[in-house]
């Protein structure tokens, strides 16, 4: 769906997407990364259980929805990736993570 | 920005306001469309009552609009049993509320009557409580309400996510919460079924008591009906006096927190802390004795904020999508006030700060009780004689 | 930091102070000629912006760009340099990637108004700064386009596709259609195609009717700056892919994503299978910030969106707030820069740094400048006036409110249920109570609303936002300061107050 122009492939930044790796450019936002890796679809809704995927990439509204690190719900047009980062499918809600709880 | 008034607006007179003129004459007529005002309205239409509903814009104070929506039983009626029994009978009684709601509209306004806790961050938290349970139920013709003092271990059995700064709870097991969205849209959703001429927009400036009824007046135009009832919330003070009635409130201003959406954490409504059938998280409430300003204070949203994340550690990484602060309907004493005017017999005030609790007695026994005419014994003890009496406690 | 964001970035929060002088949120053209303006008259400034560096969205990732996103993107583009380096050389505090989330009055112990308080954050920590002035920048949003299907993964904004170009130099490729009216829909058309892009086609949803209606602000048009650069666009566009005009109906189709596109022009559907499509009908102002900060908006009937109503130095009606660039009223980025400067200027005069004099004739070649960049504007704005059928959806399925699904036969139905206004539809449908908080439903609503009331939205009126615009985690606002008052609000539950509180 996206190519990226050859002279904006710069310094390789490798995380991972569901657990699968991929190479971004120093500088992507994390959607920017996923749809330049063909990826469309990066969450679920809350409400219906519907796919969205990155709609505005300026931070407004709140479709392109991942987890990061273990963290839900952050916006993925406005975090820059970073190597070794960890992104998943935000699926539905918010899932607190249970670990906190002692 | 908005402010407009209805008058004038072609499709609407095809539709609503051609409903408005069939109901033209009406029996009674409400002033306040919210919960209070609602649940009356379709009380008394299914009473027979051709009802009339005035309500204001859609920018308004509205306390119904900024509610947290529990069913609360624990902890009511200090220095006033008869509240005690009041509260306990609508929680009885919500069920059948929220079933014919469901039968007349297909909507599900979300009851659940688990049992709620009161979270305590310290020993004497808990402790302090405890005692005003204790002296709610030793107080003269005191009204029993069951209730457990839960250690943390207890407490956390039920509500697994809690943090080691709660030292213990205490849960009544009548207590429960709703979906006062739904609520709300479901009871105008009934005025359709039921009749009800609802009319937005129609703020009253004015009422004049005439032979047989009243005039009511505002920008909007002028109507008469030979029944009126005040459920104007904070705006009641201004019209009661109109109509020889007496409207005592204070001012109390809430501030609440609500979160994005989360997969459910929490089984039971805790007084201050509740995750919705639709998973966002609410988080409140504070109270100050300030009746005019409605900005936030981020202070107080910090400091429920941390008290929250105390008591549940998991929330701490949710995201705050709102605060808003509002004007509660508070009475001086805080309890309900059901009055029919002496002087123009015909006219009612009723006001609540507890509007989603009390639902059902405003929906079934109230809206009776003024269809017939008049307030019978076991809901006169709500005038507003009590506060021109020496307090006996 | 890099040298993109100056040597005095502010890496997080604690490394900004307590007070300013001028904060200024968003740093596109507006928001960066006003920092630097103000600050060069002597203002201690801080300019807080959500990106990782200066531009803004017309200039995103401008200092990161080299000479093939020159070629790509164009000289207007490349403008931004300028502006950004002149803000980095100029004395103001600069906050990249920080999220300014609310603003409110701040008293001292007596009550007494001292300034505004401006909530903040960045990398999860968040903070109140004090300001005497504020200027908020906060620039545009694309006009939301309720069609069915616009919620399927791979339709986007032309505006998001633009940004992906900028910041990551991606090429939209395979299937791609665009779709929509306004300016940028051929700017972005014409970028794209020249970085390579497959464009299947443009489809233009421009009514006929603009053309007339437009014409006779046509000779101002074709003798500003905008003329030759439009023609120009056009002629790229519709010599080097399918332009269909007079679209009535469009939806994106597919099951859990865009797998086509149909469209419906005189009077015969159409459907192209797709990968990718862009939608645009315009900007209109962001006004989530000013909104929830209470600032007076009206409705402008040109633009179709409501707007802060300013005075000429960009102040709202709440003194101190200043809103400066399209988030006033789109007019575009040249006029934005300028707007900047007059609210910077505006600003130092009420600090009292500059004299009423000195006040306007910095001002005066300003507002002369002000006027010819603007020349031509009434033009596009006719042209581009978005048709009812794309603003109001026709098909009851069509979602409207994307965070929560609200569809638009569920607002009509609610309508006539009662809910008279934006804010009782919240309490009917949850509508705009998700995380985007209205920005994509917003004037669908207000419009869906004055439709079936038969009125204008300037009855109807707008959501009444809340702060914190931006969400912030629960931890940071927990970790703002808590005065004893707040905690005797909260903590009056052991002074026996607790359980008569409850509901």
């Amino acid at each position: 769906m996206f190519r990226r122009a050859p002279d904006r492939i710069r310094d390789q930044v490798t995380f991972t997407f569901d657990g699968i790796p991929i190479t971004a450019s120093a500088g992507d936002s994390v959607a920017a990364a996923l749809l330049a890796a063909g990826i469309r679809a990066c969450r679920t809704t809350p409400v219906s259980g519907a796919p969205r995927g990155p709609y505005c990439m300026m931070g407004v509204c709140f479709e392109c929805l991942v987890r990061i690190d273990g963290v839900g719900n952050r916006q993925g047009c406005l975090v820059p990736v970073r190597e070794g980062m960890t992104v998943e499918t935000q699926k539905g809600p918010h899932v607190l993570s249970a670990e906190l709880v002692p | 920005m908005p402010g407009g008034v209805l008058m004038g607006a072609p499709r609407l007179r095809m539709t609503a306001m051609a409903v408005s003129r069939i109901h033209a004459e009406s029996d009674i007529a409400l002033v306040g469309g919210g919960l209070m005002g609602a649940c009356l309205a379709w009380g008394l239409a299914r009473q027979g009552l051709r009802v009339c509903v005035l309500d204001e814009g859609d920018i308004a104070l509205r306390a119904s609009r900024a509610n947290f929506a529990l069913i609360w039983v624990q902890g009511k009626g200090f220095g006033f049993p008869a509240y005690t029994a009041w509260t306990k009978a609508a929680a009885a009684a919500w069920p059948q509320l929220a079933s014919d709601l469901k039968s007349d509209t297909g909507i599900d306004v979300g009851l659940d009557q688990p049992g709620g806790f009161t979270l305590c961050l310290s020993d004497r938290e808990l402790q302090a409580n405890v005692d005003t349970l204790k002296r709610l139920h030793n107080q003269p013709g005191a009204v029993a309400h069951p209730y457990e003092v839960l250690d943390h271990g207890r407490t956390r059995a039920l509500l697994p996510a809690i943090g080691p700064d709660v030292s213990g709870a205490i849960y009544c097991p009548l207590d429960g919460h709703v979906n006062s969205l739904r609520l709300f849209r479901a009871l105008h959703t009934a005025f359709k079924a039921g009749g009800v001429d609802y009319r937005a927009d129609h703020v009253v400036d004015v009422i004049e008591p005439q032979a047989g009824g009243f005039l009511l007046k505002g920008n909007w135009g002028e109507i008469r009906a030979p029944k009126i009832v005040l459920a104007a919330g904070l705006g009641n003070a201004r019209l009661a006096p109109m109509v020889g009635l007496d409207a005592p409130l204070k001012p109390s201003r809430g501030q609440i927190v609500v979160t994005e959406k989360a997969a459910p954490f929490l089984c039971y409504p805790v007084v201050t802390v509740r995750q919705t059938d639709e998973g966002g998280v609410m988080i409140g409430d504070s109270e100050e004795a300030d009746g005019a300003s409605l900005t936030i204070d981020h202070g107080i949203s910090s400091v429920m904020a941390d008290r929250a994340i105390r008591m549940f550690p998991l929330l701490a990484d949710l995201n705050v999508v709102r605060t808003w602060s509002a004007l509660r309907v508070m009475t001086l004493d805080g309890c309900p006030v059901y009055e029919q005017s002496r002087s123009y017999p015909g006219a009612f005030v009723t006001m609540a700060h507890s509007g989603v609790t009390l639902a059902p007695q405003h929906a079934y026994d109230l809206a009776q009780a003024i269809a017939a005419g008049g307030i019978p014994d076991e809901i006169s003890v709500f005038g507003t004689r009590r506060f021109h009496v020496p307090a006996c406690a | 930091m890099t040298s993109t964001t100056g040597g005095k970035a502010a890496h997080t929060v604690k490394d900004l102070a307590d007070a300013y002088d001028v904060i200024v949120i968003g740093a596109g053209p507006a928001g960066l000629s006003a920092a630097t303006t103000v600050s060069t008259l002597g203002a201690r400034t801080l300019l807080v912006d959500e990106n990782q560096t200066p531009g803004g969205q017309i200039y995103r990732s401008v200092l990161l760009a080299q000479t093939a996103d020159r070629e790509r993107l164009g000289e207007d583009y490349w403008k931004g340099r300028e502006i950004a380096e002149t803000f980095l050389r100029a004395g103001a505090q600069y906050a990249p990637a920080t999220t300014a989330w609310s603003i409110g009055p701040a008293n001292d112990e007596g009550g007494q108004f001292i300034g505004h308080e401006v909530g903040v954050s960045a990398g999860g920590a968040a903070r109140l700064i004090r300001a005497r002035q504020v200027v908020l920048a906060t620039g545009a949003l694309e006009r939301p386009f309720p069609i069915p299907g616009w919620t399927l993964p791979g339709v986007m904004t032309a505006g998001a596709a633009q940004i992906a170009l900028k910041t990551s130099g991606l090429i939209p490729e395979g299937r791609v259609v665009i779709a929509g009216t306004g300016p940028l829909l051929y700017l972005l058309a014409a970028q794209l195609i020249e970085a390579g892009a497959t464009v299947t086609a443009v489809l233009d949803t421009t009514p006929k009717s603009n053309w007339l209606k437009a014409l006779r602000h046509m000779p101002a048009f074709l003798t500003s700056p905008y003329g030759s650069k439009g023609l120009r666009l056009l002629r790229t566009v519709q010599r080097r892919t399918k332009v269909v005009r007079w679209i009535s109906g469009l939806s994106a189709e597919g099951q859990g994503e865009l797998k086509e596109v149909v469209w419906t022009a005189g009077g015969q559907e159409h459907r192209t299978p797709a990968d990718l499509l862009l939608l645009h009908q315009g900007v209109v102002p962001n006004v989530n910030f000013s909104n929830a900060a209470g600032c007076y908006h009206v409705w402008d009937e040109t633009q179709l969106a409501f707007r802060p109503q300013v005075d000429e130095w960009y102040e709202t009606s709440f003194p101190g707030i200043a809103i400066a660039g399209d988030g006033a009223g789109i007019r575009g980025a040249e006029a934005a820069a300028l707007q900047g400067k007059l609210a910077g200027v505006g600003c130092a005069a009420r600090l009292g740094l500059i004299g009423g004099e000195d006040r306007n004739r910095h001002a005066s070649s300003l507002k002369v400048q002000l006027t010819k960049v603007t020349r031509g504007r009434e033009f596009l704005d006719a042209l581009y006036r978005p048709s009812k059928a794309f603003r109001v959806p026709q098909n009851p399925e069509t979602i409207v409110c994307r965070c929560e699904e609200i569809s638009a036969a569920q607002i009509r139905a609610s309508v006539s249920a009662g809910a008279i206004g934006p804010n009782q539809m919240k309490v009917f449908l949850r509508s705009g109570m998700g995380p985007c908080q209205g920005r994509l439903c917003g004037l669908t609503v207000a419009e869906l609303i004055a439709g079936e009331r038969g009125v204008s939205p300037d009855k109807v009126g707008y959501y009444r936002l809340r702060f914190p615009i931006k969400p912030l985690r629960l931890r940071e606002l927990a970790s703002l300061p808590q005065s004893d008052a707040a905690k005797v609000a909260v903590l009056a539950d052991l002074a026996d107050t607790h359980h008569s509180k409850a509901n």
